[in-house]
């Protein structure tokens, strides 16, 4: 039987929810995927000078993301005892976590749950998780 | 880090001195004196590119126009009906291959080539045709957008298929490369190495004179209009309104200060959907009137209405401004267009032939119809024609208006307050508008010049110092020089575009097969 697969939405701050997370995924023998997000909308307006340079912007971002984020994350996951892999991608989280949540066929989801203002006006990714999810998802406060 | 250099700024600070330093002599005496001062240096210039040809009124450049587009629209088969349906498939992302997301998108492309062509073109530009060519001039004008959408397709096709792509990832398209690296394809490397030159040196002129000067003095006008008229602080004092102007532009393209333009990429268009929208609500306010319009557009088309150009005139007019808004021929939108990531060049082709159609045949035509519904163009009914004033060379206006303050009458005439809103948008589209076109007169000035921070340093202070310019000469002068700048781009990219059209037609034939034959598959459903 193939290992289960624990997708975990991750912003870069909040450690809880891949602590919480690791534990769940060494305890049931889960493979973990850590997902961290550039939010991106292909419906934005950039200006000239940003539109020529945004694929040199675009690597640049992907890069930090992929060096600062995810490498030290999967460092410490890993550390910790659980097999894990990353990814790193463009769009909004909601729709892209649930999107690799489908192509994995991941049984779960783990997303931390941000306070900050904007979040709580425009509502979070924990909350649009919550509500367009295809598999159960556990909100880490 | 740019403000401790001792070249440019400076000049900016001796410019500013200049200004202060004549508080002795009369406000209006600097206008005036900038008028003559710059009148005198583009004149011949004007000239030149406005000559008719022999034995008739028509400038031979807006017939190089008109030619160009209806041999680009037959060429192609009718390139902007068939494919419109596909081309908002391709904005609306349907064809997007997920892998590319953080890339640019074909919507923000259009978007932002757009916002760099729906300007003070749409509001001020609209008025002038309508006021010298008649109501016939929007029949022209939108005919001029249709077919415009064939010569956009052209050019930015080739601005994708011949950019730079540089190891660090940015890119530069426009008319210069295609020009330079498409030409040499056919042979014709020194051709066109002369041709990407004499163009990038008209695309300067243009950036200065179309893409700056008009817009800011349509903005000085729009503020003069709306603080009192005549009785205005600001009347007569252009090169006060032009110093602010400069001061932000400044700002955003030497200081850096990118919050500024983002600001403004964003709101203009909601800006532009609150215009076409306030155009919807006085056309539905004067409903009755509105088969009256249309008819007045038409037989204007034909007859000239008592427009002292007649029928030509109200060509000349309409196919004369919707160039200069939409900029289909012109060559400079594809350079905002060539920045998007895509395997087939063709795809981005498709996507700005609906920049004419959204800048003219919408949002011109919105502002041609507002004009003529509300009135403000003087109209005899017992003869059926317009009044002209001779004096002034264009049909007898209220009070008459010309330019933007004809635009922002008009609008008032349905919406009191409106022309306070407009204000504020005539500032923010002039304002996306001179952003675009510092970047794109950057771009040609470089290609000049080699690629430098002090080059391009050089070029923006030259940018902003006809900021003040352009805000203190009157529209007459302006608007000749801006037309004949941003014309003579066209003259040397329709020649280009002229040898690498079967260039685009094996694309487009390759791709639409392609597409016919299931190939190219929607990416959503």
């Amino acid at each position: 039987m193939a290992q289960e697969v624990f997708i975990v939405a991750y912003d870069g701050r909040d450690l809880q929810v891949v602590e919480f997370a690791v534990d769940r995924a060494i305890k049931e023998g889960a493979r973990l995927l850590i997902v961290h997000v550039l939010e991106w909308s292909p419906y934005s307006f950039l200006t000239t000078e940003e539109l020529v340079e945004r694929h040199k912007t675009r690597q640049q971002e992907l890069t930090r993301a992929n060096e600062m984020i995810m490498k030290p994350i999967l460092e410490k996951v890993r550390q910790a005892g659980a097999t894990a892999d990353g990814d790193v991608r463009y769009g909004h989280v909601v729709d892209i976590i649930c999107t690799i949540a489908k192509e994995k066929t991941a049984v779960m989801i783990f997303v931390g749950r941000s306070s900050s203002l904007s979040n709580r006006v425009f509502g979070s990714a924990a909350s649009g998780l919550a509500q367009s999810a295809p598999v159960p998802t556990v909100i880490v406060p | 880090m740019i403000f401790d250099r001792k070249g440019p700024p400076r000049i900016l600070g001796m410019l500013l001195f200049l200004f202060a330093s004549s508080s002795s002599v009369r406000a209006q005496t600097i206008d005036e004196t900038i008028n003559e001062l710059v009148g005198a240096v583009t004149t011949p210039f004007v000239k030149f590119i406005f000559s008719p040809l022999p034995g008739t009124d028509i400038p031979w450049i807006v017939l190089w126009l008109i030619i160009a587009a209806t041999i680009f629209t037959f060429y192609f088969g009718f390139i902007q009906v068939r494919a419109f349906r596909h081309s908002i498939d391709l904005v609306k992302g349907d064809y997007s291959r997920p892998e590319d997301a953080g890339e640019v998108s074909h919507f923000q492309a259009l978007a932002t080539a757009l916002s760099g062509t729906v300007g003070l073109g749409n509001i001020a530009g609209v008025a002038v045709a309508v006021a010298i060519g008649g109501p016939g001039a929007t029949f022209w004008m939108i005919l001029a957008g249709l077919m415009g959408m064939a010569s956009k397709f052209t050019e930015c096709t080739l601005g994708v298929k011949y950019r730079n792509e540089y190891p660090d990832g940015s890119v530069s398209g426009g008319p210069m490369y295609y020009l330079s690296k498409g030409l040499a394809e056919k042979g014709l490397g020194l051709p066109g190495r002369v041709m990407a030159v004499v163009f990038a040196v008209f695309c300067v002129m243009g950036a200065l004179g179309g893409g700056n000067m008009f817009q800011a003095n349509q903005v000085h006008a729009q503020l003069v209009n709306v603080t009192g008229g005549a009785n205005s602080i600001l009347s007569g004092e252009g090169w006060v309104t032009g110093l602010v102007m400069a001061s932000i532009v400044f700002l955003v393209i030497v200081g850096g200060i990118r919050s500024i333009a983002r600001f403004t990429e964003k709101i203009v268009p909601f800006m532009a959907v609150l215009y076409v929208g306030a155009a919807l609500v006085i056309l539905a306010m004067f409903i009755d009137k509105v088969p009256w319009a249309l008819g007045q557009i038409v037989s204007g088309a034909f007859t000239g209405l008592g427009v002292a150009g007649g029928i030509v005139g109200a060509l000349i007019q309409g196919f004369r401004r919707a160039a200069f808004s939409n900029e289909a021929g012109i060559g400079s939108a594809s350079i905002a267009h060539s920045a998007v990531r895509t395997k087939e060049p063709i795809t981005e082709g498709f996507v700005s032939l609906l920049e004419p159609f959204i800048d003219t045949v919408v949002i011109c035509t919105m502002t041609a119809l507002v004009i003529v519904i509300t009135g403000v163009l003087e109209f005899d009914p017992q003869s059926g024609l317009y009044i002209w004033n001779s004096e002034a060379g264009r049909v007898a206006t209220e009070g008459g208006l010309t330019g933007v303050a004809l635009t922002s009458a008009a609008f008032g005439k349905g919406i009191s307050w409106f022309p306070y809103v407009l204000a504020v948008a005539v500032v923010l589209f002039a304002f996306s508008t001179m952003i675009s076109w510092s970047y794109y007169g950057v771009k040609a000035w470089t290609y000049l010049f080699g690629e430098g921070r002090h080059r391009e340093l050089t070029f923006k202070v030259i940018f902003c110092v006809f900021v003040v310019i352009g805000a203190a000469m009157n529209l007459g002068s302006v608007i000749d020089f801006a037309d004949a700048a941003i014309f003579a781009m066209a003259l040397v990219n329709i020649a280009g575009l002229y040898i690498l059209m079967p260039v685009v037609k094996e694309e487009m034939n390759s791709y639409l097969d392609r597409l016919q034959r299931g190939e190219i598959k929607k990416t959503k459903r």
